[in-house]
């Protein structure tokens, strides 16, 4: 058994939600480019060129790529070994997400309550996501996740004789919904399978996922490169003006379900993908 | 078209901006999200005057990060604009012409641009740490307690914008999308 003082995870936090909100994946800035290589058309290179202009003077400058700072998701996997000293875990990830927005200057965006609303006023509550896994350590990922995209999400529970075209067609409806809003071009993280609420989940954990993997299963693979190809034909394009660049990535993630279902969830996240990890 | 302007947007002027024109703003704007919409419409049911004159006004839907020490701003990109569809009409209504935001609208607002000659911009959603470099003078006006979301005024130079809606009601959501579409036939 290994004990982990929680300080370390407030102090990893801390520093991932800065990091994730200034700099950019390399994963995500290599999709970029490589779409802006492959446009055909004039206004979409015009506005990926300011998207890559945009990322490069938050990383000289450190300053938040997005002013949508986002809820703070954090996973952590942790070791079946080890042992959490020093406090609360939960208080010590709120913790480490309050000094994050806080002394990195980002954007407080999480009211109290969803009805009655009223700002926090420190980015608290993170959205905390955890799982046991074998070993001594403890994987953090933290992953702001701006609502621009968030609000465009949508899940369906198919019944099984809807199929894979069900589901094909269900991925391009939400992207054709979704349209200009959700700030193409896009990331679409797709889950399927689960339950209700592990279907969403697996749709999140999509997209952090990094955009130059694939599915370790080759018929989930050539899926993800057919629906991405499939989405780029819509030709909503980079910020809804027309355009190849709707999508700069697809991720598929799976899981065993009911003899009943065939749960699917898409969730939309923009082109400032954000997501850092840490193993501690 | 490219073309450099600079605000208040007159009437003359909000009807020479076509949908698709590339536009660069100099001039005074303001800041608002929904939370202020929804109290600026409120405070205009009760008779009561906007923190702001809003004849030929442009509002800018934003909540800015905080600014860095020696920072005029942070980094301020728009906000998706359909959220203020509720209050958008009412806005034109009193004489603000101008909305800088992105994302699709709905017949309502464009209803009211046609009457009112009002014009929607967009500004790259997502783009918050180049939109800011635009940003010259940023003031604090009013409902402070919204945090991100209280109502500032901006002074920007040619800040990069696009012409999403006309005032005649031409969408380049709509256009932007067939034309390319066409063009890869």
């Amino acid at each position: 058994m290994r004990e982990i003082n929680v300080s370390i995870i407030t102090d990893t936090v801390e520093k991932l939600c800065i990091e994730a909100n200034e700099h950019l994946p390399d994963d995500v800035k290599c999709a970029i480019k490589n779409c802006r290589a492959c446009e055909t058309w004039d206004t979409a290179k015009g506005v990926l060129d300011k998207i890559i202009e945009n990322y490069e003077i938050a990383d000289e400058q450190n300053v938040p790529i997005c002013q949508d700072t986002g809820m703070a998701c954090v996973f952590l996997e942790i070791g079946q070994d080890v042992h959490f000293v020093g406090g609360d875990l939960r208080e010590a990830v709120d913790e480490g997400v309050r000094r994050g927005y806080t002394n990195g200057y980002l954007r407080k965006s999480v009211v109290a309550d969803p009805v009655r609303r009223g700002n926090t006023g420190d980015n608290t509550p993170a959205m905390l996501y955890t799982e046991i896994v074998k070993g001594d350590k403890v994987r953090i990922t933290v992953g702001p996740k701006g609502f621009g995209s968030e609000n465009m999400s949508q899940i369906r529970m198919f019944k099984p004789s809807a199929g894979l075209q069900g589901i094909k067609d269900f991925i391009l409806q939400v992207v054709e919904e979704a349209g200009p809003n959700p700030c193409p071009p896009m990331v679409v993280g797709v889950g399927i399978g689960g339950t209700f609420d592990k279907c969403a989940l697996l749709a999140k954990k999509a997209l952090m996922r990094p955009l130059d993997s694939h599915n370790e299963d080759p018929f989930y693979a050539e899926l993800e490169d057919e629906m991405l190809e499939k989405v780029n034909a819509l030709g909503i394009g980079p910020q809804g003006f027309g355009g190849k660049t709707t999508a700069i990535g697809l991720n598929i993630e799976t899981l065993p379900t009911h003899i009943a279902g065939m749960p699917c969830a898409v969730n939309i996240n923009c082109h400032v993908t954000r997501h850092k990890t840490e193993t501690v | 078209m490219e073309k450099h302007i600079t605000l208040p947007l007159t009437e003359d002027l909000a009807k020479s901006l076509k949908a698709g024109d590339t536009v660069y703003l100099t001039g005074t704007i303001y800041t608002s999200r929904d939370a202020g919409h929804k109290r600026m419409c409120e405070a205009l049911a009760r008779g009561e005057k906007l923190p702001f004159d809003p004849t030929d006004a442009t509002i800018y839907y934003v909540g800015p990060t905080p600014a860095k020490p020696g920072q005029v701003i942070g980094s301020a990109g728009p906000t998706t604009s359909g959220r203020m569809d509720a209050y958008a009409p009412t806005m034109m209504s009193v004489g603000a012409r101008g909305m800088i935001g992105k994302g699709a609208r709905l017949p309502e607002v464009v209803d009211a641009m046609k009457k009112f000659a009002g014009v929607y911009f967009g500004a790259i959603g997502g783009a918050g740490a180049l939109i800011a470099k635009s940003i010259k003078k940023a003031e604090l006006i009013a409902y402070e307690d919204l945090g991100a979301e209280a109502l500032r005024k901006l002074y920007v130079e040619e800040m990069p914008l696009v012409v999403i809606i006309d005032s005649e009601g031409n969408n380049l959501y709509e256009e932007g999308k067939k034309a390319y579409l066409e063009s890869v036939e």
